[in-house]
């Protein structure tokens, strides 16, 4: 009974601070309603037995590269205004594209209403478990993914080195 | 308990929703926040999967597309300010320099 009545709560924080994610004309104000939503997603991810990935998502997303968003967005001061909604899109455009995306959702729940999907079962993502695997089937996976945050890093530098030299 | 479907569907929304961000959105960076949000609506689905089949596989590759979706964001801020100090705007509308 807890359990459903933290799911519906942080589902509909969840999804109505995405919402305001896309609606706010403010990129600031924005990008907080997006750190609310991970914040949500978090408390779902440790309703699914996950508490390790729950932690990751908040010291990862809503900490790190949040903040980095959110330096950019500061760094970019008056430029980074945004023209409301409807002064900027005639109601043609914003129409269809609410309809696309409302078709994209009518299209996952008709398919969701016929898949069976299984309970949920209980299961304990803990930082040892998540290790264990992480570093015997996993580990290659992972290797690689320290060789993709090098080049992240050098493609960065080189971005930033190019503009200094021109 | 609450059934996995619900779970999905509040994933299936954010997704959607940021779609509809990618749609209606002119500033790049905005662009960006619609992107991780639809990442973290697929990171949800894997947790979810995970959860289904009671086996820990789904959380290792949410662990991943998070290392992803950091590399990803890097990058795609350093080309966000590159495209700013060049042009004093990051709308897509007044970007129209870039064609080939």
């Amino acid at each position: 009974m807890v359990e459903a009545i933290f799911f519906y709560l942080f589902a509909g924080i969840a999804i109505l601070s995405a919402l305001q994610v896309i609606l706010q004309a403010r990129p600031t104000r924005a990008l907080l309603s997006l750190i609310v939503t991970m914040f949500a997603l978090a408390v779902l991810f440790i309703l699914l037995g996950a508490p390790f990935i729950a932690m990751i998502h908040l010291i990862v997303y809503a900490g790190a590269v949040l903040v980095l968003f959110l330096f950019v967005i500061m760094l970019q001061g008056i430029g980074a205004k945004e023209i409301p909604l409807e002064e900027r899109f005639g109601p043609f455009y914003l129409g269809t594209a609410i309809l696309l995306g409302a078709c994209l959702l009518g299209g996952i729940l008709l398919i969701l209403s016929h898949a069976s999907v299984g309970p949920l079962q209980p299961i304990e993502g803990t930082a040892k478990a998540i290790g264990h695997l992480l570093f015997r089937e996993y580990l290659l996976p992972f290797e690689l993914t320290s060789i993709l945050l090098l080049l992240g890093v050098f493609a960065a530098v080189a971005l930033a080195k190019k503009e200094s030299d021109a | 308990m609450i059934p996995a479907t619900h779970y999905l569907i509040v994933s299936g929304a954010l997704f959607a929703i940021g779609i509809l961000g990618l749609f209606l959105r002119r500033n790049v960076l905005l662009i960006l926040l619609s992107i991780e949000l639809m990442l973290n609506a697929a990171n949800l689905t894997l947790v979810t999967g995970a959860a289904v089949h009671g086996h820990l596989d789904g959380q290792i590759i949410a662990f991943f597309v998070m290392v992803i979706a950091a590399a990803e964001v890097t990058i795609g801020l350093a080309v966000t300010v590159l495209l700013f100090r060049k042009s004093e705007s990051v709308d897509t509308e007044e970007i129209t320099w870039l064609r080939g």
